[in-house]
């Protein structure tokens, strides 16, 4: 297959004109590490954003960073950390997960709207995006957003990018607000809790005010056959010491321990990066997002029927499921049992993916809206096609 | 002033028969026609515009939106939503041609879930409320623009408003889960939900800050926090302006957010002083109110180091709040900065720019600059922490020359802020205020692109048009490509 690399805005223009012109799809990537999310594609030339890897600027005391959106997050992750600053949406690192060499690039980052266990407290990509250029479908160089947090100028363009997918348009810079690491961590461990009775003992501790910035819960078969449910309390020591001590007598277990700032963080990216569940042990993995109460519910409607491993976050509002492929890995049942919000296939070989609506379905005003969404910055379909919605023929 | 597309006069000549048609779908007392009724819908808080409307509407249910936008779109007449009527930047001015759409009476909350954490509102429910409804039980809804007490939710998610926590807390876009809204076609759409995360295009971030052009927002999911335990403020007087925005940037360096930072120039500070003898430093060239929020421990730990970092950055006086009561003395002076300097001014124009803040002395300067060239006052406020500015051009609109040098001066501090690298609004919206400013800031690819994601929602534009966009662009004119060498594929064609 072709492989278009442009180093210019230019020269994306002229490409995206070209493959226009030509009538060619075009493959939108970074450095490829999350090609498998989406559903399969047909196109005839990749376009490979990569060579847009410059860090632009960098002002720690702006809390902001505009790089290119081929700039790789190991480095980026490297530079924001010598300054002691951080994304504080703590983008997973999934390449375990999904089999990768590294954790990608900004743009992939952005188009993923990937976030990590401080989703519950911090947000996600789409909370921190300031602005962005590229170049839309229509083979325009457009820009949108600013390089300022307080921002109403014109619509958000820079969050529409965030869970895209590459499908509206080919990113070359995007602006993050940066903003300071914690001093240091701590996180309270309570053992052998159910699942239902660490729903419940996160959901206490959400309400607290405490500030738990990480609520995650290890049920005994991923955590060596004791279940664990970890509340992470970030922040200067005198706060956490007092907010531990707080936070251990609210809640009650049959067992609890602590991990000082070291073990906390090596758990937290473990948790973050999907570690239980990474193994290439060839399960499909599911990535379910549901109001915080469902979790606990929705794996006991789901458990009896199906062979599977799950483990949750954000207090029981994330749910990641590794199911066997059989059944469509279970797509029909798990969308099914789902109360509310979504279940996306993270993890799956690409026929399953081309047979399975790899993203939620829409309900039909819904997903006609975002096919003319689509359409306003690529009318003709030429980025991505087909990766998150079956085009209509 | 800035210029409204002219009425379509076959609109205005059919006011009977359309407010006859809306009865159909809102009974009673929900359709107003008569002028004298219709006064109290005539301007927003951009008080220099006033526009009487064609109609009122006040639906109840959104099957009542959804019928009325439907009976819009299909007669093609245009809409202008509208909630509390707060907007300062005309979001809400009326058109002489269009319905006014007011979902004051979706005033209910419907859901509160502390185990979830959200509350699911009707739109009209204001800011404030919401915090009060959930109040004992210790949460709070953390964005808290100045108007709380009047502006509605289903404003702020139209203009995603900020206020002075929004630093650590984030605005209206980091704090609303999910919504309901109805397309111009009356089609009605959830996004988002109790959950945190929502797949596919973030459409609920682009409703955010849309301004009542792409749909008209029903119900609100928002998450709600627990307060935190305590909070203290530290009031710092500094020499000059240098001083006092070295300080914000030491502050941050040191990897410290608190829970507010604002900062006010010395015109700002007389004048609050004045009004509400909050025991501001009159000898200070600017000051800083610092609030620092959580516990004790951590607070008492947080203010050492901010008093610290303030004596390096030459400050003259500083006062650590010893008391909730002094806490709340220190914020009645800024929280006042605005009905303050309407004393010392017949009017003001407030404005709303957002820079680098290690630009503001620039800035500040170039302001002072102007002010001796238009032969006007101007008070600042700021939220330091964002780089939010907010001058306040002091001038007497019954002098029409004075209103128009005042928009003038307007539009070259907006001027100002965009050429240091800042934005023309960071928390008022365009509206029609900077409306004709938008070019400064955007090339014309930038905003056709912006114009096109609105015929995806609004193919006819009838949303709240004459907002935002200095120049209307007919959808079928903006879908049209252009590809060099003359190979023209269609819009039309096939897709792969």
């Amino acid at each position: 297959m072709t492989s278009l690399k442009p180093a210019t805005e230019a020269e994306l223009v002229d490409m995206v004109q070209d493959a226009l012109a030509q009538r060619t799809p075009l493959d939108v990537t970074g450095t490829g590490t999350k090609k498998g999310i989406g559903r399969p594609m047909q196109t005839a030339a990749t376009l490979d954003l990569s060579g847009f890897s410059e860090i632009a600027l960098y002002e720690p005391e702006e809390l902001v960073i505009t790089a290119g959106a081929g700039a790789r997050l190991d480095d980026v992750r490297k530079l924001l950390d010598d300054k002691g600053q951080e994304f504080a949406f703590e983008p997973p690192d999934l390449s375990r997960l999904l089999g990768a060499p590294h954790s990608g690039t900004l743009g992939g980052m952005l188009a993923c709207n990937l976030c990590g266990p401080r989703r519950l407290k911090a947000g996600a990509a789409r909370d921190h995006i300031l602005g962005v250029a590229g170049v839309s479908g229509r083979g325009e160089a457009f820009k949108a957003g600013g390089r300022v947090v307080k921002n109403v100028t014109g619509y958000d363009l820079p969050k529409l990018m965030a869970s895209s997918y590459g499908t509206l348009a080919a990113l070359t810079t995007v602006t993050f607000k940066a903003l300071p690491k914690a001093e240091s961590e701590e996180t309270l461990v309570l053992e052998g809790l159910s699942d239902e009775d660490a729903v419940a003992a996160m959901s206490l501790a959400m309400q607290s005010s405490c500030e738990v910035s990480g609520a995650a819960h290890l049920p005994s078969a991923l955590a060596d056959g004791t279940a664990k449910t970890f509340l992470r309390l970030e922040g200067v020591p005198p706060s956490i010491a007092y907010r531990r001590d707080k936070l251990a007598k609210l809640l009650t277990a049959s067992g609890s321990h602590l991990l000082a700032t070291d073990a906390s963080r090596a758990q937290w990216v473990a948790l973050r990066d999907v570690h239980p569940l990474a193994a290439p042990d060839g399960r499909c993995v599911w990535r379910l997002s549901v109001a915080p109460m469902e979790g606990a519910k929705l794996v006991a409607a789901l458990k009896p029927h199906i062979d599977m491993r799950w483990f949750y976050d954000w207090a029981g509002g994330l749910v990641w499921l590794a199911v066997p492929p059989e059944n469509g890995a279970s797509a029909d049942a798990i969308r099914a049992a789902l109360p509310s919000g979504h279940a996306t296939l993270i993890r799956a070989d690409e026929s399953l993916r081309g047979q399975v609506p790899v993203f939620q379905p829409q309900a039909p005003a819904l997903a006609a809206l975002a096919r003319r969404v689509k359409a306003s910055f690529d009318p003709v379909g030429i980025f991505n096609p087909g990766r998150m919605q079956q085009e209509s023929a | 002033m800035v210029a409204m597309p002219l009425p379509d006069k076959t609109a205005l000549a059919r006011r009977r028969e359309i407010a006859a048609a809306l009865r159909q779908f809102v009974p009673g007392e929900g359709v107003i026609e008569a002028p004298v009724e219709m006064r109290a819908y005539e301007t927003d808080g951009l008080t220099a515009y006033r526009q009487m409307p064609l109609v009122v509407v006040l639906p109840e249910t959104t099957a009542q939106v959804s019928a009325v936008l439907k009976y819009c779109h299909e007669q093609n007449i245009k809409v202008v939503p509208r909630g509390a009527g707060t907007s300062l930047s005309g979001g809400a001015l009326p058109l002489a041609d269009g319905v006014l759409l007011g979902l004051g009476k979706f005033n209910r909350i419907l859901d509160i879930d502390y185990a979830n954490r959200c509350v699911v509102t009707q739109p009209g429910v204001t800011n404030l409320a919401i915090t009060q409804a959930v109040q004992h039980k210790g949460f709070y809804y953390a964005p808290d623009p100045s108007s709380q007490i009047a502006c509605t939710i289903g404003g702020n998610v139209a203009e995603n408003s900020g206020g002075v926590h929004c630093l650590k807390y984030g605005l209206t876009a980091n704090n609303v889960l999910g919504i309901e809204m109805v397309l111009i076609t009356g089609e009605v759409i959830r996004l988002g939900g109790k959950h945190l995360d929502s797949e596919a295009y973030d459409l609920l971030g682009v409703m955010t800050g849309s301004e009542g052009l792409l749909g008209v927002v029903t119900e609100v999911t928002v998450r709600i926090l627990q307060k935190p335990e305590t909070a203290r403020a530290v009031l710092i007087g500094f020499p000059s302006n240098e001083d006092a925005g070295k300080c914000v940037a030491d502050v941050i360096s040191a990897g410290i957010i608190p829970g507010g930072m604002e900062m006010m120039d010395r015109p700002a500070i007389h004048a609050a002083e004045e009004f509400v003898h909050a025991g501001y430093p009159l000898e200070a060239e600017a000051l800083l109110i610092i609030e620092l929020d959580g516990c004790a421990a951590e607070i008492d730990h947080l203010i050492e180091r901010v008093v610290t970092i303030a004596e390096a950055n030459r400050s003259n006086s500083c006062r650590v709040s010893q008391s909730e009561d002094e806490r709340l003395v220190f914020w009645a002076g800024r929280k006042a900065a605005f009905p303050a300097v309407g004393r010392i001014s017949p009017d003001y124009l407030c404005m709303d720019g957002t820079i680098p803040r290690r630009r503001l002395p620039e800035v500040l300067q170039g302001m002072e600059d102007l002010s001796r060239h238009y032969g006007l006052r101007v008070a600042n406020v700021f939220h330091a922490g964002d780089g939010n500015l907010h001058p306040l051009i002091l001038f007497d609109a019954n002098d029409p020359d004075e209103l128009e040098r005042a928009e003038k001066f307007g539009a070259d501090i907006l001027r100002l802020c965009v050429k240091v690298g800042g934005v023309l609004t960071g928390e008022h919206g365009v509206g029609i205020e900077k409306r004709d400013l938008m070019p400064e800031m955007f090339s014309e690819a930038d905003l056709n692109q912006q114009q096109r994601l609105k015929c995806a929602f609004d193919a006819k534009g009838l949303l709240n048009p004459g907002k935002v966009f200095p120049v209307l662009h007919r959808c079928a004119e903006l879908g049209r490509m252009v590809v060099r060498g003359g190979k023209l594929p269609h819009a039309d064609l096939p897709r792969f």
